[in-house]
């Protein structure tokens, strides 16, 4: 749900990074926090345990510039992708405008893949949402990984109907190829759905 | 997920004008009113040096996470809840169903003036926040009229400085 404030003149986007754990959710977030000029940029939150697992959330405000007249304001949330965690992750999308879902390549990961994503999809419909109309939008991380699984598996596994766009990444490369797309990717999903409403 | 929530001029003055008179009142250092989202309405009172976004992220996390408690004890909500710290502390209560209120006080003040200011100045701030939401379907049309107009090259030129 995103939040127009007229007062301010302003608009916020709640956008939320989803996937099992360790398939680099804040590592994504980091990436982003590090690549951004650091006047559009807030200070990063993590809520972390001691072997820098999320606990929480990881929380990353952005601010872009003005867009007909108001500024357009970024909420990066991370969920924590543990299992065990389940309770924190449906809590975190509540109001979520937009969710990217970032797989990790690895072939061991190929089942806790599969678990996180019917997880995300009922956690989203816990709040009436349903995934094939939310903007949303599949990242393939860790694609310089010898145990990468070819991207067509992970297709087959996550995305069979090629219904979201998808984006292959390496979220821990300096230069973190495919971090900004996606990111770029599912804003631009949300705008357009604004525009939708009329 | 095309909902939305929108606040106009009239209502983020009334509210802070209601949170200025609380600070004098509660003899409090700031007052904050955050959605249960996480995004921030109104700060008043000493709020430089605090950042107010994160500050307004962490509140709606820690008071989502204090609702999954209460359901799980099987209350609905803890409506009103409170840090004590070892100079400051903090004062948390729910207005409705929505807003979230945050009074941070310290020696100058007492939970006990606190929490009676704070329900005196209840019924003002939900008078507000019923205001907010009858005003949704005009926040819509003008949401409509404002991004309805979004061209590609918009959202584009977006991402040219930040990045
Ligand atoms: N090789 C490789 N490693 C990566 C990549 N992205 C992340 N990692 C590593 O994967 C590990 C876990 O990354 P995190 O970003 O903490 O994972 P997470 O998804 O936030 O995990 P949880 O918080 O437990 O849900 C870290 O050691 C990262 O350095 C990548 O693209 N390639
Ligand atoms: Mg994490």
């Amino acid at each position: 749900m995103s939040f127009i404030n007229y007062a301010q003149r302003e608009i916020i986007l709640k956008i939320v990074y989803y996937g099992p754990g360790l398939c680099g959710k804040t590592t994504n977030i980091k990436f982003i926090y590090s690549g951004t000029n650091p006047d559009a940029r807030g200070k990063l939150i993590s809520l972390e345990t001691k072997q820098e697992r999320t606990l929480f959330f990881d929380f990353l405000p952005l601010s872009l510039p003005a867009i007909r007249g108001f500024k357009t304001r970024l909420h990066l949330y991370s969920v924590p992708g543990q299992l065990f965690y389940s309770a924190s992750r449906k809590l975190i999308m509540k109001g979520a405008d937009g969710v990217i879902f970032v797989a990790d390549s690895q072939r061991a990961r190929k089942e806790a893949n599969i678990i996180s994503m019917e997880d995300l999809k009922e956690n989203l419909l816990a709040y009436g949402y349903d995934i094939d109309k939310i903007p949303f939008v599949i990242q393939y991380n860790k694609r310089d990984l010898p145990t990468a699984m070819p991207v067509d598996e992970l297709r087959e596994d996550l995305n069979a109907e090629s219904k979201y766009p998808e984006f292959e990444a390496c979220a821990v490369a300096p230069d973190g190829p495919g971090v900004f797309e996606t990111l770029k990717s599912v804003v631009k999903m949300i705008l357009m759905e604004l525009k939708k409403t009329k | 997920m095309a909902s939305q929530m929108a606040i106009f001029e009239e209502e983020q003055t009334a509210f802070t004008q209601i949170c200025e008179r609380l600070v004098r009142d509660a003899l409090a250092k700031a007052i904050f009113i955050v959605d249960s989202d996480g995004q921030l309405i109104t700060a008043t009172g000493e709020t430089s040096g605090i950042d107010t976004t994160g500050l307004a992220s962490l509140a709606a996390g820690s008071t989502a996470a204090t609702g999954g408690l209460a359901q799980m004890l099987g209350e609905e909500e803890f409506p009103v809840h409170f840090h004590e710290g070892k100079r400051n502390n903090l004062h948390v209560s729910l207005i409705g169903d929505f807003l979230i209120l945050l009074v941070i006080f310290d020696e100058r003040s007492s939970l006990g003036l606190v929490r009676l200011r704070v329900k005196r100045a209840y019924n003002d701030m939900d008078t507000v926040l019923q205001a907010v939401k009858s005003r949704s379907a005009e926040a819509k049309d003008q949401a409509n009229d404002i991004f309805g107009e979004i061209t590609d090259d918009d959202i584009d030129s977006l991402f040219n400085d930040a990045f």
